[in-house]
């Protein structure tokens, strides 16, 4: 016999006994981040607003606009989460170190050599090789490429003291450097002339559309990366002792944890995840490597990464969000004659407006846990 | 004659005129950053702050005619940014390197927008001294014409290098930096002196972002600095906090820089686009050279968060 999904009698048999419901302190310990992460955002837009207006333009037609272009039918939907896959993994980039305490920001570099190791991977595979057994190599190929290069970041600050946000923005650089100079030279198609790009992969091996939709299976993989590394930070010894790691580095080592393993770890994972975007830009929306991998998503994902305060689960709906606020743009330019730079100045503005209401975490006595307590 | 003989010593001398052009944003990011960073704080933002400045500087000259005037409101523009990191961050729970990255991305956006109608027209250029009139070589000649903010730039890394040492104000921001106790032991406000210290740093990082825009290359464009205002941060740490010792990393960067070009104009096409990436490799190769796990890096102010 099997057991239908809706059978109220499943229903009843996984609701939980009622002592060990929810009390109003587990609600405060988990309303704070909420009602301050929502009341940063409402003050970012009217501070926005405000520059908006002092520009001498309608704040309400724009939101009017963002949400019509981001979320308002199913077509700018679909393009919402087209631009929010590949943010979620360049936010994974910055949210597993940051358990670690470290801020790493070259997550573009990462991006960029995922995307031209998984060019130089398909160009002998194309034709000869079944196509699955292609992609996964690809994949496999920016994955290695962008986690040695975050993992050097990692390796430098744990055994040299480097300093990580400084050296993964240097490698970044250096990393966009290589491309150019792979695109430009060895791998470059000689059919492309004003763009130089890597040979086109044929169209059989592109990352096609999950069915029904017009979004690539890139949000998929972006999506099942961020469960994988909520799994692995909130249910595995790994993300513990990462936890106490970031918190101490010393008791950490007293502990016995190998803290040099755990950062270059979680650093070349970051960073794996980061190097795949590169691959799905390349074999879902390219179609070959090309200048177009470094257009930003490394840095739109720190930001993607510090709203959902570091918690991959809360990177879902941020990057999806985000990537509405992105798609919306080419509207706003449209239709209300402002340059495209408007989503920049917004989300420059939420970001910093979401740091500094950090300052306010534990500050109101009405999101202390004792407080509402019962007393039982 | 001596056009013919320039030849390969072409090379030496393009490097030698691309370091000086290339390093004048360097010297001015990097010495504004020093006295941020002295005061015990970092500015990671300063590359907006550096792009913001280019806008403001070139729209200012397109307007009034006068790159002087542009240079004085890319000051201004810098001063407020600095301001509004300085307050944002003495906040506590601040991360101030979270900070920074959000104010770079915000200054650049806002140099975006606001500078959009200003990529079209040409304002007028900063004045330079030509101190090449001796020679016959149109090459020394181009070479040894120097803008005024280089001067100005070198004058300013020596008086803050006599400043640290010998001046109350000097002291006042070195006790900060290194001791926020120590400090309010002796009765100063650590957050004031942080907050004028990073608007100090943010008015010299726009004079950097003027000179973009007002000299080399010239125009202003959204892609007018590739990272010059956050490569200011590693030559700060190389530099080891040390005003002289910017200017000569300045001067380094603008050498490796100029490199690629360099090599280029005499024929050498081979790995062009990794040249590019000179001054990157470098920076990174002296920050792994002078690093070391164990003990916090000689000279660096005790209160940074950067190096703790």
């Amino acid at each position: 016999m099997t057991i239908e999904a809706n059978d109220p009698a499943m229903a009843i048999a996984t609701e939980k006994p009622a002592s060990l419901r929810p009390g109003l302190e587990w609600i405060a310990r988990r309303a704070e981040p909420m009602v301050i992460g929502l009341a940063a955002i409402l003050i970012g837009l009217a501070i926005f607003s405000l520059f908006i207006l002092a520009v001498g333009k309608s704040p309400a037609t724009l939101f009017q606009l963002m949400y019509t272009g981001g979320f308002g039918s199913w077509f700018s939907v679909q393009n919402s989460l087209s631009r929010a896959a590949p943010l979620l993994l360049t936010a994974l980039c910055v949210a597993l170190p940051a358990r670690l305490g470290l801020v790493i920001i070259g997550g573009e570099g990462a991006v960029v050599l995922g995307g031209v190791a998984a060019a130089a991977m398909a160009l002998p595979l194309a034709g000869t090789a079944p196509v699955f057994l292609s992609l996964v190599l690809m994949a496999i190929a920016a994955m290695v490429a962008g986690g040695i290069w975050i993992g050097l970041a990692g390796f430098l600050r744990h055994y040299r003291g480097v300093n990580e946000t400084i050296s993964s923005l240097l490698l970044s650089y250096i990393a966009i450097a290589l491309m150019n100079q792979f695109v430009e030279g060895p791998l470059r198609d000689p059919a492309s002339l004003n763009k130089p790009s890597t040979k086109p992969l044929p169209a059989e091996y592109m990352l096609g559309n999950i069915p029904g939709m017009d979004v690539h299976w890139g949000l998929v993989v972006g999506a099942l990366a961020c469960i994988i590394s909520w799994v692995l930070i909130e249910a595995t010894s790994y993300g513990f002792a990462a936890r106490i790691a970031g918190g101490n580095v010393r008791a950490a080592q007293i502990q016995g944890l190998a803290v040099g393993k755990l950062i270059v770890g979680f650093t070349a994972l970051a960073g794996s995840f980061a190097g795949l975007a590169g691959m799905i830009e390349v074999a879902a929306v390219q179609g070959s490597a090309n200048a177009s991998l470094a257009a930003g998503y490394g840095y739109t994902g720190i930001l993607v990464a510090f709203l959902a305060r570091h918690n991959p689960l809360a990177i879902i709906p941020v990057a999806i969000l985000l990537g509405g606020i992105d798609a919306s743009g080419g509207l706003i330019q449209r239709r209300m004659g402002l340059p495209d730079a408007t989503v920049l100045v917004l989300q420059g503005t939420l970001f910093i407006v979401i740091l500094f209401c950090e300052t306010f975490y534990g500050r109101f006595k009405i999101f202390n846990p004792d407080l509402w307590k019962r007393s039982r | 004659m001596e056009e013919a003989a320039i030849g390969i010593w072409g090379v030496p001398l393009a490097i030698f005129a691309g370091a000086i052009r290339v390093s004048t944003p360097f010297i001015f990011v990097s010495l504004g950053e020093t006295i941020t960073e002295r005061s015990g704080r970092i500015n990671l933002g300063l590359e907006g702050t550096l792009v913001f400045g280019a806008m403001t500087a070139y729209a200012v000259a397109v307007i009034t005619g006068s790159p002087t005037l542009g240079v004085l409101a890319a000051i201004v523009a810098g001063a407020i940014f600095g301001l509004i990191h300085g307050w944002i961050c003495k906040f506590p729970k601040v991360n101030d390197i979270a900070i920074g990255i959000a104010m770079m991305q915000f200054g650049l956006g806002l140099a975006f927008f606001l500078g959009k109608s200003f990529i079209q027209p040409v304002a007028p250029k900063l004045p330079s001294i030509s101190l090449g009139g001796w020679a016959n070589s149109p090459q020394i000649q181009a070479a040894l014409n120097i803008n005024v903010l280089f001067f100005l730039g070198a004058a300013l890394a020596l008086f803050l290098f006599w400043g640290f040492k010998n001046t109350r104000i000097g002291l006042i921001l070195r006790v900060v930096g290194d001791s926020t106790d120590a400090a309010r032991a002796m009765g100063i406000d650590p957050d004031r002196v942080r907050l004028l210290a990073t608007a100090a740093g943010g008015a010299l990082a726009a004079i950097g972002g003027a000179y973009l825009s007002l000299y080399y290359p010239g125009s202003w464009n959204e892609g007018i600095s590739s990272g010059q205002g956050l490569m200011a941060v590693a030559l700060v740490i190389f530099a080891r906090w040390n005003p002289i010792g910017c200017f000569l990393a300045a001067l380094l960067f603008g050498g490796a820089g100029a490199l690629g070009p360099a090599l280029q104009s005499v024929g050498v096409t081979q790995g062009y686009y990794l040249f590019y990436a000179a001054p990157y490799v470098l920076t990174l190769i002296i920050l792994i050279a002078t690093s070391s796990p164990t003990r916090s890096l000689a000279g660096a102010p005790g209160a940074l968060s950067l190096t703790k």
